[in-house]
């Protein structure tokens, strides 16, 4: 299989070269500007950057940063972030070595097809969190690439808003071979 | 226990770090913090602008080894302060700057000289701190000097709220790195065996092997290792602008600086290498020129602390991650050994007497050679004399004409290339080394961007030298509309007279002279060398349209090195 590749929208088909570094960070003022600055001045593209408190430690956060690996070598953005003081430790994680996961909100006018949103919503493994008497809002956790289907096959409904978290990922286990 | 306020702790912290000089200018936000400097042993320097304070502190520090430290006021006061962060961002220079910033309560309300120096620093400086309590300023400050002074040193900015520094804490002081509280930072790295036993197999296989000296040579005060390994090896060794000093000028085995201004023979030796050992360099665009055509035959050992400068600009074969003085030991106690290097002296001793430096005969009557100028400065200095400069011509003619011989006697603006650069500096090296002759070889265009420090200088007795090259232009920048842009001319006249650079002088206190002749070239150095009591600036009429060569046209290979007309003619 393939590792998924995330949905750029229908404008950018070329493909792409991600990584996912998993970034802990001291929780300080300011962090997250160090970090987007370093991006924005070294010329470093950013797809995706998720970040939340770390291993419930109020003294780290996470911070999980999808990165294009062809606007500069993945050695170069590694070593620059690690320059970072606030930066305490940068795990690369290839895609085929990464459990991934995003979790997409959408909110959808089902006034007219009712019926075909919750074909939908069913067959991507979504599930139905708020409703209305006009509108629904559905919620899909899953791989990166399972957020891009059902954020395609939405495309065709009046779509009111869609939201999506950017990915966390963790490194994926390693599988003993039993003799 | 002892109570304090904040600006106490402040300036007790920087006792406890060994300060014994602040370049500051005060104002609202940092006003509480200038009470308790009465009291302290620190001396502290009045700087006229901000941006002469953080000079003086880089000029401090590239002489002295030792952090520089400055401290300005919010605001403008800040801002003031940007440009010499920036420079030693770019040099690496060991900095604490420390800023006033408006109380607490009033940061994000666009208060009276409020800036958010801190997101504007951000780039520029290793780290940066916005102090939130009294309490933690005993630890920001050690932090802060642990950080410019390790692994790859640079600037650090503590930013200090009015209302922190006048609040109380409990004294207190960090005893260990452990108490600094920096978990994402490790300067020290185990060397890595594997890779430098790549390294000696890469040496011993070399026959055109060059030393490529960086300025993280300085910063690791590797100079001695470096001339033992030099000398076992017999290798041939070339000393960046940011390294001159690092290998004594007058040796043997030195080849002088390489790039885009340096002697034909460092320039071709690396271009010919088979192999560059760089030691604290990173590969700068003034260094290698076109890079794809740069030392394209030759193997890389690049040896830095900083593992982003691996591979950043050049693709290196064997990676040391390690400060200069650790890796030179490693490959000395591994004895690694070049091939025998008869022939390829042989071919660099060509180089070497068919291309030397090369400038034209003087006239007597004027106008100056500004090279010969340089030299007859030199030729008189007392040895150990520090040089400072500014950016430009006059820059490359220091340091092509002036001889380094030991580290911390050259003191410029490298990869940052900042105008105005030099007067201050030589104020900061002149006093972290009082003991020193301290001459400011400068142009007429950086004079004017910072003279008003010798003020400064007169007010705080601090003698030093300024040698004004006046060629009347920007002359660099002419030189290159000379060369480049068909003699089109575009905003480069600054005239030679105004300002009367002698008047000038003598208003800020100092001794001014004006040289135009060759025996008044003379006299004047005869009376500068005489005065060690106020700063002397002398103002030497330059020809305006002398050029520095050998030079490399920007972006160009560094294959189509000029030389100087008189050496053209014989083939390359």
């Amino acid at each position: 299989m393939t590792p998924p590749e995330p949905y750029l929208g229908a404008a950018n088909h070329t493909p792409v070269r991600h990584h996912i570094l998993s970034v802990l960070v001291e929780n300080k003022a300011g962090v997250l500007a160090r970090i987007a600055g370093l991006f924005a001045r070294r010329g470093f593209n950013i797809y995706s950057l998720a970040v939340a408190p770390a291993e419930g430690n109020a003294r780290f956060s996470r911070v999980t940063i999808v990165v294009d690996a062809e606007s500069a070598p993945l050695e170069q953005i590694v070593g620059q972030l690690n320059k970072l003081i606030n930066v305490v430790e940068i795990t690369d994680l290839a895609p085929k070595d990464a459990t991934e996961r995003e979790l997409l909100l959408a909110t959808l006018s089902v006034e007219n097809d009712r019926r075909a949103v919750l074909d939908v919503v069913a067959n991507a493994g979504a599930s139905i969190i708020d409703v209305n008497a006009t509108s629904v809002t559905v919620m899909l956790a899953g791989p990166p690439s399972a957020c891009d289907q059902l954020e395609k096959a939405l495309e065709s409904f009046s779509e009111v808003a869609l939201q999506r978290t950017g990915r966390v990922a963790l490194p994926r286990l390693e599988q003993t071979v039993s003799a | 226990m002892v109570q304090l306020t904040g600006a106490q702790a402040l300036i007790k912290s920087l006792e406890q770090e060994g300060v014994d000089t602040i370049f500051g200018l005060p104002g609202g936000a940092i006003l509480p913090v200038y009470d308790p400097i009465l009291d302290s042993s620190i001396r502290h320097i009045l700087v006229r602008h901000e941006q002469g304070a953080g000079h003086m502190a880089e000029g401090y520090a590239l002489a002295t080894g030792r952090p520089g430290v400055a401290m300005v006021t919010s605001g403008p006061g800040a801002t003031n302060i940007v440009t010499p962060i920036g420079n030693a961002h770019m040099d690496s220079t060991p900095l604490v700057v420390i800023t006033g910033q408006v109380a607490t309560a009033s940061i994000g309300s666009d208060a009276f000289q409020e800036c958010d120096i801190t997101g504007i620093t951000m780039g520029i400086t290793k780290h940066n701190f916005l102090i939130q309590s009294a309490h933690e300023i005993p630890r920001v400050v050690a932090s802060a000097f642990y950080l410019a002074t390790t692994g790859r040193p640079g600037p650090v900015l503590i930013d200090l709220p009015k209302d922190i520094s006048q609040s109380m804490m409990e004294w207190w002081y960090p005893t260990t790195i452990e108490e600094l509280d920096l978990p994402g930072y490790h300067p020290e790295i185990a060397i890595d065996d594997d890779a430098v036993a790549r390294a000696v197999e890469l040496i011993g296989a070399s026959e055109r092997p060059v030393l490529y000296v960086g300025g993280g040579t300085l910063k690791s005060r590797a100079h001695m290792e470096l001339l033992a390994f030099a000398e076992r090896t017999k290798m041939p060794v070339v000393t960046t602008l940011m390294a001159r000093g690092a290998f004594p000028d007058s040796h043997d085995q030195h080849l002088g600086m390489p790039g885009m201004h340096g002697m034909y023979s460092a320039v071709t030796a690396l271009q010919k290498a088979d192999l560059l050992i760089s030691l604290g360099a990173r590969f700068d665009d003034r260094v290698t020129g076109q890079i794809s055509s740069f030392a394209a035959g030759a193997k890389i050992i690049h040896v830095d602390i900083d593992r982003a400068e691996f591979n950043k600009v050049r693709q290196a074969d064997v990676m040391l991650q390690t400060n200069v003085v650790a890796a030179l030991n490693a490959l000395e106690a591994a004895k690694a050994t070049p091939q025998n290097l008869d022939v390829w002296w042989k071919e660099i001793h060509t180089w070497q007497e068919r291309y030397p430096l090369a400038y034209d005969e003087p006239a007597t009557d004027g106008p100056l050679r500004p090279q010969h100028v340089i030299e007859a400065i030199a030729a008189k200095a007392a040895p150990g004399t520090i040089v400072t400069s500014g950016v430009g011509q006059h820059q490359m003619w220091a340091s092509q004409h002036w001889k380094f011989e030991e580290p911390g006697t050259w003191v410029n603006s490298g990869g940052a290339g900042t105008m105005g650069f030099g007067v201050p500096a030589a104020i900061g090296a002149k006093v972290g080394r009082p003991d020193r002759t301290v001459w400011c070889i400068d142009g007429d265009g950086c004079f004017q961007m910072t003279a008003q420090e010798l003020v400064t200088a007169r007010a705080e007795g601090i003698p030093i030298k300024v040698a004004i090259l006046n060629n009347a232009y920007l002359g660099m920048v002419r030189q290159w509309q000379e060369m480049f842009y068909e003699e089109r001319y575009s905003e480069v006249y600054l005239s030679a007279d105004l300002p009367d650079y002698v008047k000038w002088a003598e208003a800020m206190g100092c001794v001014g002279l004006r040289a135009r002749t060759l025996k008044e070239m003379h006299e004047v150095i005869e009376q500068a060398n005489l005065i060690n009591d106020v700063p002397v600036v002398i103002d030497f009429r330059t020809d305006s349209e002398e050029k520095v060569f050998p030079m490399v046209a920007a972006g160009d290979s560094n294959d189509n090195i000029m030389v100087h007309p008189s050496l053209r003619g014989d083939a390359r």
